[in-house]
């Protein structure tokens, strides 16, 4: 049986039906990982541990990346 | 001799900052940029859209461009420290301007959170350059807390305005120890002469340029009036004065003495 997670992912809830890690999340977003910073429940992920970091029910993501600003 | 900008233990050649922000097309930035000669460029953090695919502004700032985040959409300083170390981990440096606004109305940023923000970032490290009301005592208390310049605007933000501050930044000008350069509200070259002119370190313009009809051109206008100038700063202007000092000598007149009576 797949395991469901609830997670929020840059403020939206969302529900998932596998437990991933945030590098395969991230790989499946189609994200160019030099270019963004992952917060994971408040704490800034090294790019080293987004491949050993497993999503798990409540988990609260931030995926930020540079735009244009002044 | 060179004349060097110097900003937290970097040189900089040219003194036009420029702000990425709001520009139609993303390609037009590194044109843009490229014209205007900067070597120092803001940019934002934000949240990715996870949805759908985006072009990284990153693409188009060229190699030798120093890369600035600000820290806008931070309401308190605490808002700003965490951006400013997400920024940090995006891997361009540790060059942070610190924008802190709680006024969504004129954008006006709330200095004693700058302040605080200043103290707590330049301990961590970064290279803090406040964007902030004009005001003197505030900004020797940045320079105080370690902030590498000091950047107060000259109208509000995106308002191309122009440099409505001038009497307040021609007395940090004179006072304050480190680079002290105008953001924000400048609006045509001349606003931007007219901060060189009497003695701003630098000027930063995204607005002016971004909302130009041919923002290339106006990149390249600003460059131009920023090193006219810084020039005409460097060259000491002459003295003013209220009423008329003939250039031409007053002898030697083709005409006939006026006789006295």
């Amino acid at each position: 049986m797949e395991y469901k997670v609830q997670i929020r992912i840059n403020g939206k809830q969302i529900n998932m039906d596998k437990v991933n890690t945030i590098l395969e999340l991230i790989q499946d977003k189609g994200l160019n990982i030099d270019r963004i910073v992952v917060e994971y429940n408040h704490q800034i992920l090294s790019k080293e541990k987004l491949a050993y970091t497993f999503i798990k029910d409540g988990d609260n993501i931030e995926i930020v990346s540079f735009v244009g600003g002044g | 001799m060179k004349d060097v900008l110097n900003i937290g233990g970097r040189e900089f050649l040219n003194r036009l900052l420029v702000g990425t922000g709001k520009f139609p097309d993303k390609r037009l930035v590194k044109d843009v940029l490229e014209a205007a000669q900067t070597e120092l460029v803001t940019v934002a953090l934000r949240r990715v859209d996870i949805d759908s695919e985006q072009e990284n502004i990153l693409d188009y700032i060229p190699k030798d461009c120093l890369i600035m985040s600000n820290t806008s959409g931070a309401r308190n300083a605490d808002e700003a420290v965490r951006i400013a170390r997400l920024a940090k981990a995006c891997g361009c440096g540790n060059w942070i301007k610190i924008e802190v606004i709680s006024d969504n109305k004129y954008l006006l940023p709330d200095n004693v959170e700058t302040l605080k923000a200043t103290e707590i970032l330049t301990k961590e490290g970064f290279i803090v350059l406040p964007y902030m009301n004009p005001d003197l005592t505030i900004a020797r208390q940045l320079v105080e807390a370690g902030a590498a310049a000091v950047m107060p605007l000259g109208a509000p933000i995106g308002s191309n305005r122009g440099f409505k501050t001038e009497e307040i930044v021609k007395i940090m000008v004179k006072e304050i120890s480190v680079p002290v350069i105008v953001d924000a509200g400048l609006g045509v070259p001349s606003d931007a002469a007219k901060c060189m002119e009497m003695g701003c370190d630098a000027v930063l313009v995204n607005t002016a340029i971004a909302t130009a009809n041919d923002p290339v051109k106006m990149a390249k206008a600003f460059d131009l009036a920023v090193k006219a100038g810084r020039m005409a700063y460097i060259s000491g202007a002459g003295a003013s004065f209220e009423q008329a000092n003939a250039s031409s000598p007053l002898t030697g007149f083709l005409r006939e003495e006026m006789q006295v009576k």
